[in-house]
């Protein structure tokens, strides 16, 4: 078997987080337009599953609420998200798997920037090129074995 | 003012389509798209149809497309590895040669103004120059080394042969067959200005400057100036100016239109038209092309990414644009 890159990642607790609830009358009106929030796409983004270890990104502390802003009247998501370790290979893969679990749950209206949390990789700036680089994440996808990798990652993962 | 009328809207292709270019007579237009086929369309009375699909060559997206001057072929550069020639038999479009080489993802491709030199780039890092035949025979002359990073788009000047090409390394490298006469090619000069990658390339039409768009959200001009004598190419390229505050997402394409508008199409899912500044500055020698300034912004142009926006060469207000909202548009611009 291939040695981990990180073989003793933190686990952390899985907090309890629930959304304010909304007004009552708002859910059942069909003219309010159902606005996305930052909790609705972390419930998106939680249980995508670390590609080394049978943890979640949120158990692992790599995905986290406030790490995520919605900006609905432009349309403009951003996450960022923090590799368990500086020298993390598999964070390409991570942002990959949060771009596609997105791509494939969103409207396409919206546009999404994925990055590490600054200060939290040493290839920081190469990763977040190569993330939101659409062509170069297009060509990623029509890889079979690097689709099937990042499938793996989101499969199973609402809940 | 200047205005940007919707001319018609053509549905077809079931992926975003990532190119569009108009043949030499500003007839047809061809368009290329992640779901692997190229669609050709063009007027029918007061419509405009596709005319013809053509498929099942290339096994992933195709990236990008390019007429021959003489209009008669097309080369398709797609993401599994390859180009492909076409040429048209009675309304059969028929794949008279595929050039393979490319380690991987073939990113643009570009015939040079004689219809006889054709480029390709990749994310291998490398621009290829090759020969073309009569009989579709295509001999690869150089592989050029010199970027570092994958290369997102090729383009010949409009006269000579001499080749641009832009890169995920920031840089813009210019490109000429070396002195020895041994058919190598070589880089005569590299740009950098560009905070991160650079997408495209396109020429103003007195072949005196040429635009660079790029994914730090600005567009730049380059000017040409005579070169110190003895240098291997006679052209020497300098900064120009700066277009900057008009797109706030990766501007994927630039095109000047044969009467000097610049137009870029950009993720911000809109498309800007630029023209010379009126207010030219006193100082500026007689002759020399002034900055640009922007006339025009049409927000919401698609429904998602713009990522091709060309000028039709024959009628110089009719401009096409592509999208990941997997649309092709023709627009009618009306100067200000």
């Amino acid at each position: 078997m291939s040695e981990l890159i990180n073989p003793n990642p933190v686990v952390y607790n899985v907090a309890d987080i629930k959304r304010e609830a909304r007004n009552p009358q708002d859910e059942t009106d069909e003219d309010v337009v159902d606005e996305f929030d930052n909790f609705e796409i972390f419930d998106l983004l939680r249980n995508i599953n670390d590609p080394e270890h049978p943890l979640t990104l949120e158990q692992l502390n790599v995905a986290q609420l406030k790490h995520i802003t919605v900006d609905n009247q432009n349309s403009l998501i951003t996450v960022t998200f923090t590799p368990t370790i500086p020298h993390c290979s598999m964070a390409t893969l991570i942002g990959l798997s949060m771009r596609v679990k997105l791509l494939r749950s969103l409207p396409s209206r919206f546009k999404v920037d994925i990055r590490i949390t600054p200060g939290t990789h040493a290839s920081e700036a190469a990763v977040n090129k190569q993330l939101n680089d659409k062509e170069r994440v297009a060509a990623a996808l029509e890889n079979a074995h690097l689709l099937d990798v990042v499938n793996r990652c989101i499969s199973n993962t609402d809940r | 003012g200047a205005s940007l009328e919707l001319v018609a809207e053509m549905k077809g292709h079931t992926d975003r389509v990532w190119c569009a270019a108009w043949n030499p007579s500003g007839q047809l237009l061809a368009t290329c798209s992640g779901d692997k086929t190229i669609r050709i369309w063009g007027p029918e009375g007061d419509q405009w149809v596709c005319k013809g699909t053509i498929e099942e060559v290339h096994t992933r997206t195709i990236r990008s497309i390019a007429w021959s001057p003489c209009g008669r072929y097309l080369a398709s550069a797609s993401f599994d590895a390859t180009t492909a020639i076409w040429a048209c038999h009675s309304g059969e479009w028929e794949c008279v040669a595929t050039l393979e080489g490319h380690e991987n993802e073939v990113k643009c491709v570009a015939w040079d103004a004689s219809g006889t030199l054709l480029a390709t780039c990749s994310r291998d890092k490398s621009v290829w120059v090759w020969q073309a035949s009569e009989d579709h025979e295509y001999e690869c002359l150089s592989v050029l080394h010199d970027h570092s990073q994958d290369v997102k788009a090729v383009k010949w000047h409009p006269q000579k042969q001499l080749l641009f090409s832009a890169s995920y390394d920031d840089t813009i490298k210019i490109w000429s067959e070396g002195q020895d006469g041994d058919g190598e090619w070589e880089c005569v000069q590299s740009l950098s200005g560009h905070d991160t990658t650079v997408w495209s390339l396109a020429f103003h039409p007195s072949t005196q400057l040429f635009a660079s768009s790029s994914a730090d959200l600005t567009v730049k001009l380059w000017q040409r100036q005579d070169a110190p004598k003895g240098s291997v190419c006679e052209d020497r390229w300098v900064a120009h100016s700066t277009l900057s505050g008009h797109h706030s997402r990766c501007i994927f394409s630039v095109d000047f239109s044969s009467q000097g508008y610049l137009a870029s199409g950009a993720a911000d899912d809109s498309i800007c038209i630029y023209a010379e500044s009126a207010n030219r500055d006193p100082a500026l020698p007689p002759g020399s092309i002034a900055p640009y300034e922007i006339i025009l912004k049409l927000n919401s142009a698609h429904s998602s990414d713009v990522n091709c926006v060309s000028w039709n060469p024959q009628q110089p207000s009719i401009l096409a644009s592509v999208s990941d909202d997997m649309s092709v548009k023709i627009w009618r611009f009306t100067s200000p």
